[in-house]
C-alpha cells in the first residue's frame, strides 16, 4: 500500500502510547510558528500556512483512507473564489466569506466524492482529476471569477468585528488560528474510531465490509472532509492574498499538493506541513528562474517516488522508531 | 447556403472534420495508455510529454539534419521510444512491486521536468512545422473543401489503431500479450521473457504518443505544453472507454472527437467540458466504463 509501515499506533484507551511524542512535536510546531513571524517575513509564512493546511487535508485522503484525489486543486480554488466574491461584490465580513467558501467546497466534495468514490486506485485519480478539470474550464467561462484576470482587490475586512485583518501581523495570527484548527480538527479524525475505520479500510477493505462496515460511505465522509478543510485552506488564501485567480483550480495545483505531501511524508501528521514549507519556500526562491520551478518540482516527484518514499518526516519517525 | 438544424453545412461538415482529427489523435493517445496500461497496471502521465516529444523530434530532425516529414513519421517514434524504454528499465521497473500509485507520480514528475526543459529551451510560443509538399492544399467534395493533410490524418491513425487492435487481438504475439495481462508468473513460468515484453509495451505505447506528435506537429503548433493538457482529455476518454480495453479506447477516442466537434457547433460553451460530463454520465451508469471490465 501506499502508506510506509508504522504510520498507525497502537490505540489503548483514548491516549495512545504514541500520543505524547505527538504532543511534544505540536507543541515545537506552535512555538516556532508563533515566533516565525518576528523574524521572517509574514506573507510568506501565511501562503505556506494556507498550503500546509490544504496538504494535511489531502493527506486525510492518501494516508489514510489511501484514496489520491489529483483533483483537489477544485476544492481550493472554488472556495477562494467563493470567498473572494462574497467578501468583494456582496461585503462579507471575512469570516463569513471564508465559511461560505468552505461550505462550497464541501457541497463540491460531496458532489465530487460520490461519482468519484465508487471506483478504486488509478481510476479514482484519473476520475477526480477529469472532474476537477472540468471545473476549471467552468470557473474559467463563468463571469464572476474574471476569466484570466481573477477576482482582485478583495478586501480584507474585520474579523468577527474585532480584529482588523489589514494589519499584517493581526492577519497573521488569524491564519494560524484556522491553520490550527484545521490541523486539531484531522488530528482528532484520525486517531478517532472513525479515523481507525478509515485505515482498516486502507489496509483491507473487503475484510472492513466482512466487519460491517460500509466503506463506501466512510470514504465519503472522509472525502467531504478533506474537500472541505482544502476549502477552509483556499477561502483563507484568498482573504490573505485579496486574490481568487484560476492557477488555484488548475491541476498543476493538484501535482503540487501531491509533491507537498509526498516530500513531507505520506500518511504522517505533520509530514504535509513540513512538505508544505519546504515546497512554498523552494518557490520563492526560484520564482525568479520561471519555467525551473517545474523542473526541480518534477526532479523532486521522481527523486521521492524513486528512493524516499517515506518523506522527510517519516524518515525522521523512523529514526526516532515513534510515528509522527 | 444550405443549413442543417439552421446550421450551414459549411460550418456542420468543418466541425465535424476538426471533431474528426481531433478524434484521431485522443484514439491514438489513449490506445497507448490502454496498451500500457494493460500490461504495466501504470497510467502513464508522461504520455502528454512524450506526444510533444514526438512532434519536436520531428521539427529536430528537419532543422538538424534536413529530413521531412516522411523520415520523422518513422524516425521520431522510434527515437522517443528508445527514450520510453529507458525510463522503463531505469524506473518504472523499480515501482512494479509496490502500489500502482507510484507509477502515476514518477510519471507525474518526469512529464513536470520533460516540459518544464522544453519550455525552458523553446519558450511557450509554438514553432511552426509545414505541412508536406505532398499532402498541401485539398480536394472539393461538393458540400466542402477537404484539406489533404487532414484527411491523411484521420486515415493514418484509423489505420495504426487497427493494425495495433489486429496485432493485440488476433496475433500469436498479441495472445502473449493478453496472457500476461491476465497473470504474468504464469506466463512468465511457460517460457515467455515477461520483463522484456513489459519493456517494449512501455516503449510500443510511449512510440504510439510520439506518431501522434509528428502527426499534430503541421495542425498544430510544435509547443512544448502541447500535450499537457491534451492528456487531460485522454485520461477522460480512456475512463469512458472503459481502462485497459482496446477496441473501447480507439472507438470511445474517435467518437468524442465527434460529439466535441457537434458540441462547438451546437453549443461552443459546453465543448471544452462535453467530454467531461459524458465521463460523469457513464460513471455514474457503468463504473467500469463503455467497454471496462471489472478489475
Amino acid at each position: 500500500m501506499v502508506t510506509a509501515s508504522g504510520t498507525a499506533p497502537p490505540v489503548y484507551g483514548t491516549l495512545t502510547v504514541s500520543g505524547r511524542h505527538q504532543v511534544v512535536a505540536f507543541a515545537i510546531m506552535v512555538v516556532l510558528l508563533v515566533a516565525a513571524p518576528f523574524v521572517i517575513y509574514p506573507l510568506f509564512l501565511m501562503k505556506a500556512l494556507c498550503f500546509a493546511l490544504f496538504a494535511c487535508a489531502f493527506n486525510l485522503l492518501i494516508g489514510y483512507v489511501g484514496l489520491l484525489s489529483f483533483g483537489h486543486a477544485v476544492f481550493l480554488g472554488s472556495a477562494g473564489y467563493t470567498s473572494a466574491h462574497a467578501a468583494k461584490a456582496w461585503g462579507w465580513p471575512p469570516e463569513l466569506a471564508i465559511l461560505g467558501g468552505t461550505v462550497t467546497a464541501g457541497v463540491l466534495g460531496i458532489v465530487i466524492g460520490a461519482l468519484a468514490i465508487r471506483s478504486k486506485g488509478i481510476y479514482f485519480a484519473n476520475i477526480t482529476l477529469a472532474l476537477a478539470q472540468m471545473m476549471y474550464f467552468f470557473f474559467l467561462q463563468a463571469k464572476f471569477t474574471g476569466g484570466e484576470d481573477g477576482i482582485q482587490a478583495v478586501p480584507r475586512g474585520v474579523f468577527l468585528g474585532l480584529f482588523d485583518l489589514r494589519g499584517v501581523m493581526t492577519m497573521y495570527f488569524v491564519v494560524l488560528a484556522i491553520f490550527l484548527g484545521g490541523f486539531l480538527l484531522l488530528y482528532r479524525t484520525i486517531h478517532s474510531p472513525f479515523g481507525q475505520v478509515l485505515k482498516a479500510i486502507r489496509e483491507h477493505e473487503p475484510r472492513a465490509v466482512s466487519l460491517g462496515y460500509s466503506a463506501e460511505r466512510y470514504k465519503l465522509v472522509a472525502f467531504v472532509l478533506s474537500a472541505t478543510l482544502s476549502g477552509l485552506a483556499g477561502g483563507t488564501k484568498a482573504i490573505v492574498f485579496q486574490l481568487a485567480s484560476l492557477t488555484d483550480v488548475h491541476w498543476t495545483m493538484s501535482g503540487e499538493v501531491v509533491l507537498m505531501t509526498l516530500l513531507g511524508g505520506l500518511g504522517t501528521v505533520f509530514g504535509p506541513v513540513v512538505g508544505a514549507f519546504i515546497v512554498i519556500s523552494l518557490e520563492n526562491y526560484l520564482a525568479q528562474l520561471g519555467a525551473w520551478v517545474t523542473v526541480v518540482q518534477g526532479v523532486i516527484f521522481v527523486v521521492c517516488v524513486l528512493t524516499f518514499r517515506r518523506g522527510v518526516v517519516g524518515e525522521v519517525a523512523r529514526l526516532i522508531r515513534k510515528p509522527l | 447556403m444550405t443549413t442543417v438544424f439552421g446550421i450551414p453545412t459549411q460550418a456542420l461538415f468543418g466541425q465535424l472534420l476538426i471533431g474528426l482529427i481531433n478524434g484521431s489523435f485522443y484514439a491514438m493517445l489513449s490506445l497507448g495508455l490502454s496498451v500500457i496500461f494493460g500490461l504495466l497496471n501504470i497510467i502513464n502521465f508522461a504520455h502528454g510529454a512524450q506526444y510533444m516529444m514526438g512532434a519536436f523530434a520531428a521539427y529536430f530532425l528537419l532543422q538538424w539534419a534536413g529530413l521531412g516529414y516522411w523520415w520523422a513519421l518513422v524516425i521520431a517514434p522510434i527515437v522517443v521510444g528508445l527514450i520510453g524504454i529507458v525510463i522503463e528499465r531505469t524506473m518504472l521497473k523499480r515501482l512494479y512491486a509496490l502500489d500502482h500509485l507510484y507509477g502515476l507520480l514518477l510519471t507525474f514528475g518526469l512529464a513536470l521536468v520533460i516540459q518544464g526543459l522544453f519550455r525552458n529551451q523553446f519558450g511557450s510560443s509554438g514553432l511552426p512545422f509545414q505541412i508536406p509538399p505532398e499532402l498541401t492544399g485539398g480536394r472539393n467534395l461538393g458540400f466542402m473543401i477537404l484539406p489533404n493533410y487532414r484527411a491523411w490524418v484521420v486515415v493514418f491513425s484509423l489505420v495504426t489503431c487497427l493494425a495495433t487492435w489486429y496485432v493485440i487481438e488476433r496475433t500469436k504475439l498479441g495472445a502473449y500479450l493478453r496472457a500476461a495481462t491476465e497473470n504474468p508468473s504464469l506466463v512468465q513460468a511457460f517460457g515467455v521473457n515477461v520483463p522484456r515484453m513489459i519493456t517494449l509495451t512501455y516503449g510500443f505505447g510511449v512510440a504510439l504518443a510520439a506518431l501522434a506528435g509528428v502527426l499534430a506537429a503541421p495542425i498544430y503548433q510544435v509547443n512544448p505544453l502541447m500535450g499537457a493538457d491534451l492528456i487531460i482529455v485522454v485520461f477522460a476518454v480512456v475512463v469512458i472507454g472503459g481502462m485497459g480495453s482496446i477496441a473501447g479506447s480507439i472507438i470511445t477516442g474517435f467518437a468524442l472527437g465527434i460529439v466535441e466537434g457537434l458540441t462547438k457547433v451546437f453549443y461552443p460553451e459546453a465543448s471544452n467540458t462535453v467530454i467531461f460530463v459524458i465521463m460523469a454520465l457513464v460513471l455514474l451508469v457503468r463504473p467500469t466504463g463503455l467497454f471496462g471490465r471489472d478489475r
